[in-house]
């Protein structure tokens, strides 16, 4: 049984758009990030319609940087993390165009890649746009606490990335980073509970689906000049490291991890950034800038997703995990 | 086999993850908690000796003036960063019920002021109040019991 898709006609990613709030601006890849914010309601009077706005954002924008209109676009596909995915779905409702919505949790860029690459390669639409986007304030008071409740953080937690991040998938020729396969996650869970330790319970389905796109595509790790992985954290990376040591897969010196990047951990962030934006935003950000820059040519994108509720942890269900790995190449075509 | 590899990872997780420092979180408790309840104290000494308040009153409206406290500084974004630093030593004092009380109201106003604030007002106060009032309920009953022979 093979899980991996390989696209023939290797899709073009052929432009990208992303947006953050002030903590992410600061952070370590805030220069590369497109739309800093300097107030993360972005003016609005919720924090879920800032993060709708966010979402519409990214979209309109990444249209535009591809120097697109919004009615070339064949199909829009995004997701969020908020309860009916209402995010993606209300940021439709300002397009004209078709639209999917996809929930896989944090790894849901990875999946919003994987859906347009097929759609694209197989000829039946010529450009897809894939956004996800995420924001602390909206996911705090649906996962966790309200914001001005007293409460400390345990040292294994994660912060959840303000922020979103869009990319146009097109058939277009020319030197574009290239969509070459798509290896589906399985839904992987070794019995975590915890759910203040999302990196835990994620590094064992961030293993599985890079060990089965290596077998399939028949690559060793050093393949590849990165090998980003979604928010594992600091703590979620040593476990991954260590999973992939025991079954003889070496990725020590390839590894990087999107929530270990996105902040200067000073304050509370502890083992880096979370959420479906943080994977989002790194990748379209700095990740891309570097592959149009011939700085990293073959990057296997492995965004990784808890697909857990607060109803399933509070009934004392373990945390199942997924990952998609997306392998984007330049110079293929 | 699935189980046992299972639990030979969780066993690697637990540690490798990092722990509470729990001296250090203790230490911040005791003096957070203890200046609290300093300050509680204060109150009552200036309605007793000023007001001549005494018993259930006095009790009743130092307790009072903390929770508005609590409430006051929840409302102004300040006891969130306390709650932060000092962990048990704000939420165990009755200022930390007031900011349990205040803070989901707040965070769900968006809501509508019924479904949203009233609502949700007591959604992390509201064991403490079932268990408070069951407690108070049965440890009241047992003293009756007792109290008759």
């Amino acid at each position: 049984m093979k899980s991996t898709v390989f696209f023939k006609n290797m899709p073009a990613i052929i432009a990208t758009s992303t947006i953050c709030g002030p903590k992410e601006g600061q952070g370590n890849l805030g220069e590369y990030i497109e739309t800093r914010l300097q107030d993360d309601t972005f003016g609005e009077k919720t924090y879920e319609k800032a993060e709708r706005k966010m979402l519409s954002h990214v979209i309109n924008k990444s249209v535009q940087n591809a120097n697109l209109r919004l009615c070339d676009v064949d199909c829009l596909i995004s997701g969020d993390l908020l309860n009916q995915i209402i995010s993606s779905s209300f940021s439709a409702r300002e397009f004209d165009i078709p639209y999917l919505g996809v929930y896989n949790a944090c790894s849901t860029m990875s999946e919003a890649l994987a859906i347009s690459a097929v759609l694209v390669d197989g000829g039946y639409m010529s450009t897809t746009v894939s956004a996800t986007g995420s924001h602390f304030s909206t996911a705090e008071r649906q996962y966790r606490y309200p914001l001005e409740l007293g409460s400390v953080r345990p040292p294994q937690a994660q912060w959840t990335v303000t922020g979103a991040g869009s990319a146009v998938i097109s058939s277009k020729s020319g030197f574009y980073p290239r969509i070459t396969s798509a290896t589906i996650g399985k839904v992987t869970d070794f019995g975590v509970t915890d759910v203040n330790n999302m990196g835990a319970a994620m590094a064992p389905a961030a293993f599985r689906s890079i060990y089965n796109h290596l077998k399939d595509t028949n690559r060793k790790p050093s393949y590849y000049d990165l090998i980003l992985t979604g928010d594992l954290g600091a703590l979620g990376s040593r476990l991954l490291k260590h999973l992939a040591k025991e079954k003889g897969v070496d990725i020590d010196n390839n590894h990087v991890d999107c929530g270990e990047m996105i902040y200067n951990i000073d304050e509370e962030e502890y083992q880096g950034g979370s959420g479906a934006g943080c994977s989002a935003v790194v990748f379209n950000s700095y990740i891309y800038t570097k592959m149009r820059q011939k700085k990293f040519n073959k990057v296997l994108f492995v965004a990784t997703g808890a697909l857990l509720s607060t109803v399933s942890s509070q009934q004392g269900e373990t945390i199942p995990a997924i990952a998609h790995a997306i392998s984007i190449e330049n110079g293929v075509v | 086999m699935q189980k046992a590899y299972n639990s030979k990872y969780l066993e690697y997780v637990s540690k490798i993850s990092p722990k509470t420092n729990e001296k250090r979180s203790l230490l911040r408790a005791f003096f957070v908690g203890g200046t609290i309840c300093l300050i509680g104290q204060f109150i009552r000494f200036f309605l007793e000796f000023t007001f001549g308040l005494y018993g259930d009153v006095l009790s009743g409206t130092t307790s009072v003036i903390l929770i508005f406290i609590g409430s006051l500084l929840t409302g102004l974004g300040v006891y969130d960063r306390i709650g932060k630093f000092a962990g048990g030593g704000s939420i165990v004092p009755i200022t930390g019920f007031a900011n349990s009380v205040v803070s989901p109201a707040m965070e769900f106003k968006t809501e509508g002021f019924i479904y949203g604030l009233a609502a949700k007002m007591f959604v992390i106060a509201g064991p403490i109040l079932v268990f408070g009032i069951l407690g108070s309920v049965s440890v009241g009953i047992i003293y009756y019991i007792v109290g008759l022979f």
